[in-house]
C-alpha cells in the first residue's frame, strides 16, 4: 500500500465518516440528557428526503438544508413530548420514529414526484459542491504535505467541516459550560438539578432539540453531499451504527471521532479491496491474543466464561485451519466482509466488558417524575 | 321498484366486474420497487404496454419486506389472477411451495429456474449482453483499467461480472477489471451512497469505465461517474439518458418483453424453460441520441461482429451459473 492509496483510503474514510458522527453526535447529547434515542435512523432518513425533495423542486441545496434540519426537529421534539411530557417508553417511540419516517418518506415522495419514493436527481446548485481549499495546486507538487493537504484536508462538502467541528464545539459546550454541566446532571441526576430549582424537562427538550439538529445535518449529508437525491431507505442502518460507535466511544466527543473514524476507515478498507492478504503468523497471533484476552476477562463468571470460552476456541480454531492451509510464513486472506464486521465485534466486544466497561448515563432511559 | 332494480343492476355490474377481475394476469415486483429505473422498471414497462395495447388490466403490488412474498402469491392466486409473473429470483423458495397449490394458475418467473409443470421459468443469457458492453468500455477505456459494480453477492450478478470482464479481455487481453459487491443482503440494491463511493474508490485506482449491476445502487454508481467525468455502463433498462454523455451505453436485459409475452399469452401460456439471449433480442446493448456520439464506428464495428458471432457460435461466452465459475477471474 503506497502512500498515495493510503490519502485515497483516508479520503473515502472521512466522507463514509461524516454522517456517522453527525449522528453519533446528536446521539450522545440526546442520551448525555437521559433521553436514549434509537430513531437517529428514522430522523436522518426524514431530512434525507425532505432536503432532496426541496432541493429539487427549489434549485437551491441550502433551503433543502433548512427544511431536512427542520423536519428532523419536529420528529426530535416528537420523541421529546413522548418521553419527556408523557413520560413514556423512549425506546419505544424512537422505534415509532424509525417506523414512520421509513414508511412515510416513500408514500409522500410517491405522491410528490412520481418516482417510486425517489426524488428527481440534483443537479447544480441542488448539490453540496465540494469546496476547494486555496493553494491546493500550488501545494500539490510538495511530497507528502501536498497530497495530504489537497486531497485529504481539501475537497470535502461543506458539511463535513461542519461535522468535524461539531466534535471539539460539543467537547466544549458539554464540559466547560454551565449548559453542558446541568446537561450531564440530567443524564445523571436529574433528582439533583431539579433541587437545585433548574427546569429539567427544559433541558431535557434542548437536549432532544440538539440531537434533531445534528441528526438533520447527518441526513441531509446523505442525500445532497453523498449522493445526488433521495432513495427509499438510503441511510441503510447509518443510524444504527452510529449508535454502536456512541457505546464504543462511551458517550465521549472525542472518542466518538475516533470511534466514527475507525468505523469509516474499516468501511473504506473493505470497499477498496474485497479481500486483505496478511501474513498467517500475524493473523494467527492477533487470533490468540485475542482468545487468551477473552478467556482471561471471563475468569470470574462462570457463564461468561461458558460463552466467551467457546467464542475463543472457534478464533483459535480458525488460526489453526488457516495455519494448516497456508503455513506459519504463507499468506493469509482476510475476506472484506469480516472488515466490515469488524465495528459491530467490537461494540458487542466493548458491550461485555472486555475493553473497559461502557457505562451509560444513570438516569438514561426514565422519564423524570418529580416527587410529591 | 326502481330502487330495487337500481340495486340489482349494481349487483350484477359488480359481480360482472369481478368475473372480469378473475382472469386479470398479476405481477409482483422485488424489493428494489417498480421505479428503480433498472429491472423492475423494465418489468413495469413490458405489464404497462400490454395494459396500453390491449386496454386490459392488470393487478400488482410491490414488495416492502422478504416476508410478503408467500403471502403476495397466494393472496393473487386465490383471488383467481392468471397468469402471475415475478420479477425477481428471490421468488424461487416462495413459489416452490405455492405452485403445487394452485394447479390451475400459471406462474411465471423471471431469473431463476423453478421446476414445476405450471411454472414458466424465464432466463436471461446476461453473459452474452455483459460481453458486449464488456468489448465496448475495453476499446473506450484509455487507461487500460476498467470498474463492475454488482448489487448483491449472488450467483447472478457474477454472471454479469463475468460475461463483462471476458468482453473487457477480447478488447484488450491486459486490461485490468476491478470488482466490487455492494454487499450479502437485499439492501445491497438500494444503497447509492456506497455505489458511489465503491465508484470513487475504483476511479482512484485507474478505472474510467464502470459498469453498474446494481439496480438502484447503480444510481450512485452512474451519478458518481458522471460527476468525476469517467464512463458508466447502465443495466437492465436503458438507462443513456440518465446523464447523456456520460453512459457509455446500457446492457439492456429485456424483462419487459418477457412481462409482455407472458401478459400477451394469458391464462394459456406455455409453461417449462425459457431463455431469453442475444439471438431473440432478450439482451443487447443500447444506442440512442444519447450516446450516439460516444460509441465511434470502430466501436459499433467490432460489437456488432461480436454480437453476430456469438449468436452463429463462433465465440461462446463462459456463463458462471453454468459450474459458478469463471475462467477469466
Amino acid at each position: 500500500m503506497d502512500f498515495l492509496t493510503l490519502i485515497q483510503i483516508l479520503d473515502s474514510a472521512v466522507r463514509l465518516a461524516t454522517p456517522l458522527l453527525l449522528a453519533c453526535l446528536a446521539g450522545l447529547f440526546s442520551e448525555r440528557g437521559g433521553i436514549f434515542d434509537i430513531g437517529l435512523e428514522g430522523k436522518m432518513l426524514a431530512a434525507a428526503m425532505l432536503s432532496a425533495s426541496v432541493a429539487a423542486v427549489t434549485g437551491n441545496v441550502w433551503l433543502g438544508m433548512f427544511a431536512g434540519v427542520g423536519i428532523s426537529i419536529l420528529l426530535a421534539l416528537l420523541h421529546g413530548l413522548a418521553s419527556i411530557t408523557f413520560r413514556g417508553d423512549q425506546l419505544i417511540s424512537g422505534v415509532a420514529i424509525n417506523f414512520l419516517a421509513a414508511g412515510l418518506t416513500v408514500v409522500i415522495g410517491q405522491s410528490w414526484f412520481g418516482l417510486g419514493g425517489r426524488t428527481p436527481s440534483l443537479m447544480g446548485e441542488g448539490r453540496f459542491k465540494s469546496l476547494e481549499w486555496p493553494l491546493t495546486e500550488t501545494l500539490e507538487g510538495i511530497p507528502i504535505a501536498g497530497p495530504l493537504y489537497s486531497e485529504l484536508i481539501s475537497g470535502h462538502t461543506f458539511l463535513v467541516y461542519v461535522a468535524l467541528l461539531a466534535v471539539p464545539a460539543s467537547w466544549f459546550i458539554l464540559f466547560r459550560t454551565r449548559f453542558g454541566l446541568r446537561l450531564r446532571a440530567v443524564g445523571e441526576n436529574p433528582a439533583a438539578v431539579d433541587t437545585a430549582g433548574i427546569s429539567v424537562v427544559r433541558l431535557r427538550y434542548a437536549a432532544v432539540a440538539i440531537c434533531g439538529v445534528l441528526c438533520g445535518l447527518a441526513g441531509v449529508y446523505l442525500a445532497t453531499g453523498l449522493a445526488a437525491g433521495f432513495v427509499k431507505d438510503m441511510t441503510a442502518g447509518r443510524g444504527f451504527i452510529a449508535l454502536a460507535a456512541l457505546i464504543f466511544a462511551k458517550w465521549r466527543p472525542w472518542h466518538a471521532m475516533g470511534a466514527c473514524m475507525l468505523f469509516g476507515v474499516l468501511e473504506a478498507l473493505s470497499n477498496r479491496y474485497q479481500s486483505i492478504e496478511a501474513p498467517t503468523y500475524i493473523i494467527v497471533a492477533i487470533l490468540i491474543v485475542m482468545a487468551a484476552g477473552l478467556v482471561w476477562s471471563s475468569r470470574k463468571s462462570l457463564l461468561d466464561l461458558a460463552v466467551l470460552g467457546g467464542v475463543a476456541f472457534l478464533l483459535v480454531t480458525v488460526g489453526t485451519v488457516s495455519l494448516f492451509s497456508s503455513g506459519l510464513f504463507g499468506q493469509t486472506a482476510i475476506p472484506g466482509q469480516f472488515i466490515q464486521a469488524l465495528p459491530y465485534i467490537l461494540t458487542v466486544v466493548i458491550l461485555a466488558g472486555f475493553v473497559g466497561k461502557a457505562t451509560p448515563p444513570r438516569a438514561g432511559g426514565e422519564p423524570y417524575v418529580k416527587e410529591r | 321498484m326502481t330502487l330495487m332494480r337500481t340495486f340489482l343492476g349494481a349487483a350484477a355490474s359488480l359481480a360482472l366486474a369481478a368475473t372480469a377481475a378473475l382472469a386479470d394476469p398479476a405481477i409482483i415486483f422485488d424489493l428494489g420497487g417498480k421505479f428503480d429505473k433498472s429491472f423492475n422498471e423494465a418489468a413495469f414497462t413490458g405489464a404497462t404496454r400490454w395494459a396500453e395495447e390491449t386496454g386490459g388490466q392488470f393487478r400488482e403490488v410491490e414488495l416492502q419486506s422478504e416476508a410478503q412474498r408467500e403471502q403476495a402469491l397466494r393472496r393473487f392466486a386465490e383471488s383467481g389472477s392468471n397468469p402471475i409473473v415475478m420479477a425477481g429470483f428471490a421468488f424461487a423458495s416462495a413459489l416452490e411451495t405455492v405452485a403445487p397449490d394452485f394447479p390451475d394458475t400459471k406462474f411465471v418467473i423471471i431469473d431463476m429456474v423453478v421446476d414445476q409443470p405450471n411454472v414458466r421459468s424465464v432466463v436471461f443469457n446476461e453473459h452474452e449482453g455483459s460481453y458486449l458492453v464488456g468489448l465496448l468500455a475495453g476499446m473506450a477505456s484509455k487507461t487500460g483499467t476498467v470498474g463492475f459494480v454488482g448489487g448483491m453477492d449472488i450467483p447472478l450478478i457474477s454472471k454479469f461480472a463475468c460475461g463483462y470482464v471476458q468482453g473487457v479481455k477480447a478488447a484488450n487481453p491486459d486490461a485490468n477489471v476491478i470488482q466490487n459487491m455492494t454487499g450479502t443482503t437485499p439492501s445491497a440494491w438500494n444503497d447509492p451512497v456506497k455505489g458511489g463511493e465503491l465508484t470513487r474508490a475504483q476511479i482512484s485506482q485507474g478505472a474510467d469505465v464502470v459498469y453498474a449491476a446494481a439496480g438502484g445502487t447503480g444510481l450512485g454508481v452512474l451519478q458518481t461517474a458522471a460527476d468525476e467525468g469517467i464512463f458508466s455502463i447502465g443495466v437492465d433498462s436503458n438507462q443513456n439518458h440518465l446523464h447523456p454523455g456520460s453512459v457509455l451505453t446500457s446492457m439492456t436485459k429485456r424483462v419487459d418483453v418477457a412481462v409482455y409475452n407472458a401478459f400477451t399469452e394469458g391464462a394459456d401460456l406455455e409453461t417449462g424453460f425459457n431463455v431469453l439471449g442475444l439471438s431473440n433480442d432478450g439482451v443487447g446493448y443500447a444506442l440512442d441520441e444519447h450516446n450516439d456520439a460516444l460509441l465511434n464506428d470502430e466501436m459499433r464495428a467490432a460489437v456488432d461482429a461480436a454480437k453476430a458471432q456469438i449468436i452463429s457460435g463462433e465465440i461462446s461466452v463462459h456463463d458462471y451459473m453454468s459450474d459458478e465459475s469463471c475462467p477469466v477471474m
